[in-house]
């Protein structure tokens, strides 16, 4: 018998996305249990027992529990490989290899420079912070260099990893839809084959699914 | 086939080389200079397109990110050498790589600031920025607080093996004991302390010393 998986977080939450967005392509039932962020309550001790880095999300899976969502896709991926969508390619080794280094290019060369621009827009307007056009700027620049990459790649394969959707293209979901939102989108769109990969991972089911509860900042 | 490792000298490639080393896996490297500036050069950027260290070749099958190489050839050799650095089961797994992640995402950001700025701006004479260096310290002093927590209750960070886990934080850690001479960051912490001594005197992270 199978307990229910549990996922502690906010729909608003890019890395909660990150979780729910590989459930759903899993075909994988869990509970969202909320944590309310604007209490601080990730940071005191009933949470910091479950994540002593204080942050969200958390996953139960009977006894076990995670943090680091992509600790989490990674399990889920893993446990759940013959359900619903192949996100691993558990049956070919080299795939399998591609997908791993993609999503360590996420982790390692795009999320350190689109981030923070994430932050500036829409974290720190709730701080009473204007948005720092400087760490904007800065990190901009990066974040083209990656992206001239990503565009070389995708202009010879469909995904990042090859011709197949995968864990890697997943995990670069939830950021990117709040980037879009920002007036720093027009990096995406002017690179034809980056933006069509967008409009294609973005629109996968199990994603829209997601972004419908994704509304940080909006009234 | 000799699996060939580029840039040595360097911290991620040394990632690479104790796991190769682990797992009994034959490997030559290629020197690569950052300084001067050998990782922009066109023929590499074929190889590794962002401009980073390292990159592997095996036969015809390229792969660059130390994190995702470690992580092929443990999986790949899961039976030779060191064998569980993923974890026996899909839980002890999933353990591995929620402290693979707490490594990528928590201790390397701000251990690798304070590298940049002590180890290549310094050392080089290059004007250090002295309050991103205290910043990075304090930052990388709260999650090395969690880690003794974690070490006090558990003998390695993913349960009682080493795993992948503990091996990928070998050596950012060695050049804050070392060339960075803040060994009192680890030493300062019992339990971490005692997860150090036991995982740098494992013989493959003292053979990566020896060689490079």
């Amino acid at each position: 018998m199978t307990t229910l998986i549990k996922l502690y977080g906010a729909p608003v939450s890019t890395c909660t996305a990150r979780v729910m967005t590989c459930l759903h392509e899993k075909a994988v039932d869990f509970a969202l249990v909320p944590v309310d962020l604007f209490s601080c309550e990730h940071k005191q001790p009933p949470f910091l027992a479950k994540n002593p880095f204080g942050q969200i999300p958390v996953l139960e899976d009977g006894d076990l529990t995670l943090f680091e969502s992509r600790a989490m896709t990674a399990y889920v991926a893993e446990k759940f490989k013959e359900a619903g969508t192949d996100l691993i390619r558990h049956h070919d080794l080299k795939e399998a290899a591609l997908v791993k280094v993609w999503i360590e290019v996420e982790s390692q060369q795009f999320h350190p420079a689109i981030a923070p621009i994430v932050y500036e827009y829409f974290v720190a307007p709730i701080q009473g912070k204007s948005p720092d056009q400087g760490v904007i700027d800065a990190n901009l620049e990066k974040l083209s260099k990656v992206l001239d990459v990503y565009e070389a790649k995708l202009s010879s394969a469909k995904y990042l990893a090859g011709d197949f959707y995968s864990l890697a293209d997943l995990h670069h979901l939830p950021y990117t839809y709040y980037f879009m939102k920002t007036p720093c989108a027009s990096i995406i769109s002017e690179r034809a084959h980056v933006k069509a990969w967008w409009e294609d991972i973005s629109s996968r089911p199990a994603f829209k699914k997601v972004s419908e509860g994704m509304n940080f900042g909006e009234k | 086939m000799v699996v060939k490792v580029y840039g040595p000298a360097y911290a991620s490639p040394k990632r690479v080389i104790v796991c190769l080393i682990e797992k009994q896996i034959e490997f030559e490297t290629v020197p690569v200079d950052l300084v001067k500036g050998e990782n922009k050069n066109p023929e590499y950027l074929k190889l590794q397109p962002f401009g980073s260290l390292p990159v592997i070749q095996d036969g015809d099958f390229t792969l660059y990110e130390s994190r995702a190489i470690i992580r092929y050839y443990a999986e790949k050799y899961k039976s030779q050498g060191t064998t569980d650095l993923l974890g026996r089961t899909i839980e002890e797994r999933g353990l591995v790589e929620q402290w693979l992640e707490v490594e990528a995402h928590n201790f390397h950001p701000p251990i690798y600031q304070m590298t940049t700025q002590i180890l290549f701006f310094a050392k080089r004479g290059l004007p250090a920025d002295e309050n991103l260096i205290k910043e990075s310290e304090e930052k990388l002093g709260k999650v090395l607080d969690v880690y003794e927590e974690r070490l006090s209750k558990s003998k390695y960070l993913a349960g009682d093996f080493f795993s992948l886990a503990d091996l990928s934080h070998l050596p950012f850690t060695q050049y804050l004991v070392g060339p960075m001479e803040k060994e009192y960051m680890i030493r300062d912490r019992k339990h971490v302390s005692a997860w150090w001594d036991d995982i740098s005197n494992r013989p493959s992270w003292k053979k990566v010393l020896e060689l490079y």
